[in-house]
């Protein structure tokens, strides 16, 4: 399927399903539903420049906090509406990641992920520090009283929106993946040594693959101030963030866009049940021992036995 | 502005005395990430680690906690070799120690941090040692024993690993791999072998400075994050790879947050590493006295 014939099958999949959402009652489904979709938006854009380039984010928590806070920003300035937050945290948070990747591309590769960690750090204490978004003590955010759409809740709108947003992050991150562009990074994540001796413009792509990255990373903070109506830093900027960015491409298949889809899919669904069903210090350890299992066992995740399995049959 | 010169003094004294501490959580780094080109993202997960055996035994026997993980560094050293065993198996033999390994090691990471919490809780733990109370005052300025004395201990323990890098034929080996490792195969040395037990040694230090970090402040799991960004900023500011360079990178940047602290506020201290080692990247990528 070409690019520009994805794009609108996954935007009327996205609004079918978001339609179809409608007529569930139980208003759980909704709570973890946006979850799931929250980190499937985070592992396709942390696939972008992790699977595609080869260069690792530590930092996924701290674009996804941006775009949360300047929610909180904006709208603790001026009211703003969702509509504007999520362009203006995306924007945000895309800047955040061209200068990150300016400053540490040039230099090797594990520059880059140091630095990412850091940066979720210090952004932390910068924001623990800023009054005007509530610091330490957290912020409150109103949800608006009237759900546009005849939605019975506010829930139902943040996600819908959502689910358009994991379309909109699969349609760049596939638009990429089959461009140019794409096989510039991919020639990057192969070897970049032969790929800048071939005129492949890498500091450019690397720092392009890092902006796209992160502003689909902001893009899903921008909306979950309304997710609980309060937000406060320490769980914005959760490390769980950062690990289930990493484990889900990781354990999905970090190939094409649609590892990290299942990935997210999959084990997004699972922490949700294990969360209600065990605790979330349990979830949380499950996360990191399948991570560390999958990266030392099974290198290519499940797209990568799906392959083997499509390879086997062929002869 | 006027400032009181007790206030600098004191400032400096501070700095320097919690450079020494930053030392021990660094060399560690200096050996793994700046010789032997494996990065271990895991490292303050260790120093936790040890932090948490030094508060136990402590807490069950009374034994003073530098003593302890002196004491029990050899168990640190073997499960160091156990580790790097597993990542050269999985990654470096593969050539994926790029991306994989860096995700294993923050798997490694997380699971220790995630499993200290399901043991302890996310409580502050802390121990009692008889020097915790004591300061030694001389004139205006005060040396507090709760920092002076892992300090000492610390920069021991740093020009210790000096000396046994370059004065020794095991330190030489080492030297050599962050050199050339096929020379060194030529030479007959099984780089592997060598790497093994330099990434013990570098895990030892880690176990070591965990009975630091809790004889001058309270501990709890989540700590060990902000200690990433530490190490490997004083290990790019000294220069990868010079043991030296990092003890001064230490006092460097200890000296920084002290003066954060004591002039902006104790809350703004964790930017400072982070501004260091972008300015770092972005001015001298080789460092303070990289080669």
């Amino acid at each position: 399927m070409s690019n520009r014939a994805f794009a609108p099958v996954a935007l009327a999949v996205a609004l079918a399903l978001a339609a179809a959402s409608q007529l569930v009652t139980n208003e759980y489904f909704f709570t973890a539903g946006y979850t799931v979709l929250l980190f499937v938006i985070l592992a396709t854009a942390w696939n972008i420049l992790g699977g595609y380039t080869g260069y690792v984010n530590f930092g996924s928590a701290a674009f996804f906090a941006i775009g949360a806070y300047t929610t909180v920003a904006l709208y603790n300035a001026f009211k703003a509406p969702l509509p504007v937050t999520i362009v203006a945290g995306t924007a945000v948070a895309g800047l955040a990641g061209l200068g990150l990747g300016y400053l540490t591309l040039r230099l090797r590769g594990v520059f880059f992920a140091i630095a990412s960690l850091a940066l979720a750090v210090v952004l932390y204490v910068f924001v623990v520090n800023w009054d005007f978004v509530g610091g330490a003590r957290g912020a409150y955010i109103l949800q608006p009283r009237e759900v546009p759409f005849g939605m019975p809740r506010y829930i139902h709108l943040i996600y819908s929106v959502q689910l358009l947003m994991v379309a909109l992050a699969l349609v760049v991150a596939r638009a990429i993946e089959h461009s140019t562009l794409g096989r510039g990074l991919a020639a990057i994540r192969d070897d970049e040594l032969a790929a800048e001796c071939s005129g492949v413009p890498t500091l450019r792509l690397k720092i392009f693959s890092a902006m796209a990255s992160c502003a689909l990373m902001g893009m899903a903070g921008t909306t979950f101030p309304y997710y609980l109506s309060y937000i406060e830093p320490s769980s914005a900027f959760s490390l769980s963030y950062a690990v289930n960015s990493i484990a889900m491409p990781l354990i999905g298949g970090m190939m094409s866009w649609i590892g990290p889809l299942i990935g997210a899919v999959l084990l997004g669904t699972v922490q949700q049940l294990v969360q209600v069903t065990v605790s979330s210090a349990w979830n949380l350890l499950i996360v990191g021992v399948l991570l560390v299992l999958f990266v030392t066992l099974a290198p290519n995740g499940i797209m990568g036995w799906v392959e083997a399995w499509r390879r086997r049959r062929e002869r | 502005m006027e400032i009181p010169t007790a206030l600098l003094v004191n400032a400096i004294i501070a700095g320097l005395l919690l450079g020494g501490f930053y030392a021990a959580v660094s060399v560690g780094v200096s050996i793994s990430f700046g010789m032997l080109d494996v990065v271990n993202i895991a490292h303050p997960a260790f120093i936790i680690l040890g932090s948490y055996i030094a508060y136990i035994v402590n807490d069950r026997f009374g034994f003073d906690p530098i003593a302890v993980s002196l004491v029990l560094s050899p168990l640190f050293f073997l499960l160091g070799m156990a580790l790097y065993r597993v990542y050269y198996l999985s990654f470096e033999k593969r050539g994926q120690e790029s991306l994989r390994g860096l995700a294993f090691f923050f798997g490694i990471l997380f699971i220790t941090e995630v499993a200290l919490v399901l043991i302890f809780g996310v409580d502050y733990r802390m121990v009692s040692t008889r020097y915790s109370d004591v300061t030694w005052r001389a004139g205006v300025a005060d040396f507090p024993m709760r920092l002076a004395v892992p300090f000492l201990v610390s920069v021991a323990m740093v020009l210790g690993v000096q000396l046994l890098l370059t004065r020794t034929f095991f330190g030489r080996a080492v030297l050599a791999v962050a050199q050339d490792q096929l020379a060194l195969r030529l030479m007959g040395v099984n780089p592997v072998r060598v790497k093994e037990l330099a990434f013990g040694l570098s895990i030892a230090t880690a176990g070591v400075a965990g009975a630091f970090l809790i004889v001058i402040q309270p501990v709890q799991p989540a700590i060990g994050r902000e200690f990433i960004g530490l190490a490997f900023a004083v290990c790019v500011l000294g220069g990868m790879g010079s043991i030296l360079g990092t003890l001064l990178g230490a006092f460097v940047l200890g000296i920084a947050e002290s003066f954060t602290s004591t002039f902006f506020g104790p809350s703004w201290a964790p930017a400072v590493s982070f501004g260091l080692l972008l300015a770092t990247l972005a001015f001298r990528p080789s460092g303070l006295l990289g080669r």
